[in-house]
């Protein structure tokens, strides 16, 4: 087992660098000196050599490549021009928010994918069943950004229910302890709920799928002849054994919850990652763009590893030779 | 009336009639179609023939639309009176099998639908999709007006700009599928035909693309070259290649040992006969169920590029663009985010209706 992880823990190393590789090569495909970006168009021409000099940009592009790859190594991203600070600290900062996001959908999507894929497939064939394919198709089908826009519109802006965007109140600071969770969930409740209602179609298929996979199973038909009762049987036998498969999803669905948070953190003006990479894109602030970009994309690869692993861990038949 | 005079007045419905409904309902929602448009902006079909290239293009679909729903129609009812023994192909069957799929061909016939409405829109929208009408007093005003769906906040008509917009989502999404179809087909087919190192190289670099978020991918790219219509294009369809080659590839492994594959390579065949003509078309029923949902999810993708402004550009509608342009008024017009967005999620789910039928008429196993 641990020869196993290992292995693929080696395994992804060359995958995350050939990915930094193109977000490098990428960037520097960009028209123009990213010097202009630095210092202004009014600056004498030794100021702007000088500057050059400074951020390395003089060295040829295999040199500057391999420095950058060395700085990343060591925890420096390099300065972000846009927040006038390390990119590090900039990371830092918002990482918590994204994280809190990301789980709080992830969370919500795989509770309900897997109540609903469950009911679907314990009254297979029925009008719920079928009505909860349309109906969840119709989620699916939904750019998240939009199906935002409508939960702020009837949720906050008709109801009054959520705040419209941010993270706390303006009074947080005066809030009593509970009333400072409660605020938060209030405000963490419909960039949630945007995230998480579109990927829950996809898990509760996937949920319903390996259900009826494992009830067709002689283990569970044992179950039934001995007589126990339906709910055991559901929750016990069949339940357990259908969440096996669903724990890949994880790593499938990771790419989309951080394109969901691009959108969603814009909308509900989220302090996160996402927001801050579209920002950074606009305003040309290319260190960033990089390690934000690298950053999502390692994150992406860990997922899947770790999914892998998962996997294994819960499925003892899987061979790791 | 016999099927045959009922078929020389209204195609399709003799088809429909006798159940076969899809068929009978596409070819019969054209004729009326067309022969509405026909009645009713007969002033703006006789200018569209001297026109711009796209009212030409919706003179030539209205004559074609005509003239094939009924055509179709006619044949097929002959045909019926003459019991033919044909054999049954396994395209045939899945054929079949998709027909009785009463959800997947609803979607069919709504993108149908979708596309010859994008192509005879120049000729139906009520008004022009750029033109801005008297800014003060007609601004913002809400749907059933003067304007069916409402006016924006630059006085333009909703319905318009959602119908010209239409164009721009079916045309980038069915483009760049292609695109990644052709590419990822090709790539796939070489890596899973060749294996060893050609194997592995592209093996692991797909694996480097799909492990990053294509939206951030996306962005970046546009954000540095500036955006433009065709760059969208080719820049969705070359980040979308990569999962069409894993499916090809995981294809072709399997065929590759099958008799009729060394039968081929026995008789001689170059590598490339033996590739194209034996070994992809018998791995494509995946690729086109990816293809059909692959789709949808560029539509979406494509409307949120728009919506952070790194679509096509205004004023050239598309639907994320009018979605994010409606952002701002949310309470006070909720007509301009709300019905792009419900055209997004229509045809999308359309897509995505169609995908999932293909899935299960394509597999023999599904097959019941």
């Amino acid at each position: 087992m641990a020869k196993y992880v290992l292995r693929r823990l080696v395994g992804a190393i060359p995958l995350v660098l050939g990915i930094a590789t193109i977000i490098f090569f990428l960037i520097n495909l960009a028209p123009g000196s990213p010097i202009d970006l630095i210092v202004g168009p009014g600056v004498t021409r030794e100021f702007r050599e000088q500057m050059i000099r400074n951020f390395g940009l003089d060295q040829p592009l295999h040199i500057q490549y391999v420095k950058w790859l060395g700085a990343m190594f060591t925890g420096d991203f390099g300065y972000s021009f846009s927040q006038t600070r390390p990119v590090r600290d900039v990371l830092l900062g918002f990482l918590p928010n994204t994280v809190t996001l990301s789980l709080a959908a992830l969370f919500v999507a795989f509770l309900f994918g897997v109540v609903l894929g469950t009911v679907q497939a314990v009254r297979q064939y029925s009008a719920l069943d079928s009505g909860l394919s349309v109906a969840l198709l119709f989620f699916y089908s939904m750019p998240s950004f939009w199906l935002a826009l409508m939960l702020v519109l009837v949720m906050s802006l008709m109801l009054g229910w959520f705040p419209v965007s941010g993270t706390v109140s303006t009074d947080y600071e005066f809030l009593s302890f509970t009333g400072r969770v409660v605020d938060r969930v209030r405000h963490l409740a419909l960039p949630t709920l945007s995230l998480a209602l579109v990927l829950t179609a996809g898990i509760a298929r996937y949920m319903r799928g390996s259900m009826l996979e494992v009830v067709r199973q002689d283990y569970v038909r044992t179950a039934h002849a001995k007589g126990l009762p339906e709910r055991v049987v559901v929750f016990k036998h069949a339940l357990r054994n259908a969440l096996i498969p669903i724990v890949t999803l994880v790593g499938l669905y990771l790419p989309f919850l951080f394109s969901g948070t691009v959108f969603i953190e814009t909308i509900f003006a989220w302090p996160g990652m996402g927001r801050a990479i579209v920002g950074a894109i606009f305003q040309r602030d290319y260190p960033l763009v990089m390690a934000g970009s690298f950053f999502f994309a390692t994150m992406v690869v860990l997922a899947n590893l770790v999914a892998d692993i998962l996997y294994a861990v819960v499925d003892p038949r899987i061979r790791y030779e | 009336m016999s099927s045959r005079s009922l078929s020389l007045v209204l195609p399709g419905l003799p088809q429909l009639l006798s159940g076969r409904w899809g068929a009978g309902a596409m070819a019969l929602l054209t004729w009326l179609g067309m022969i509405a448009i026909l009645l009713l902006r007969h002033e703006r079909l006789v200018a569209a023939v001297s026109g711009s290239w796209d009212e030409q293009l919706a003179f030539a679909t209205v004559i074609i639309g005509l003239v094939v729903s009924w055509a179709w129609s006619m044949r097929d009812v002959r045909s019926s009176h003459e019991q033919q023994v044909v054999g049954v192909s396994q395209w045939d069957l899945a054929v079949k099998a998709f027909s009785k799929n009463r959800t997947a061909v609803a979607g069919l016939i709504l993108i149908v639908a979708l596309y010859l409405i994008a192509l005879v829109t120049p000729l139906v929208a009520p008004h022009p999709p750029n033109l801005q009408y008297d800014i003060v007093s007609e601004r913002f005003l809400p749907p059933l007006g003067k304007f069916p769906l409402g006016s924006d906040q630059f006085a333009r008509d909703v319905l318009s700009r959602l119908l010209y917009g239409a164009r721009i989502s079916l045309t980038i999404g069915f483009v760049a599928v292609g695109i990644s179809v052709t590419i990822g087909t090709l790539v796939g087919a070489v890596a899973g035909y060749f294996g060893g190192i050609v194997d592995g190289a592209i093996m692991r670099f797909v694996d480097m693309i799909i492990s990053f978020p294509r939206l951030i991918l996306l962005i970046t790219i546009i954000a540095i070259f500036d955006a433009s219509i065709f760059l969208i294009v080719a820049v969705l369809g070359l980040t979308l290649w990569p999962s069409t080659a894993r499916i090809i590839r995981g294809e072709i492994l399997s065929l590759r040992e099958r008799e009729f594959v060394q039968a081929a390579a026995a008789l001689g065949y170059p590598k490339r006969r033996i590739i194209l003509r034996h070994l992809v078309p018998n791995a494509l029923a995946p690729v086109i169920v990816a293809a059909t949902l692959g789709i949808g999810n560029t539509i979406v993708l494509e409307a949120g590029l728009s919506f952070l402004g790194l679509g096509v550009q205004p004023p050239t509608a598309s639907w994320g663009q009018m979605v994010a342009a409606g952002r701002n008024e949310l309470l006070d017009a909720w007509w301009l985010s709300t019905f792009p967005g419900l055209a997004i999620v229509f045809t999308v789910l359309s897509f995505n209706l169609v995908g999932d039928g293909l899935r299960d008429a394509l597999d023999p196993k599904l097959r019941s």
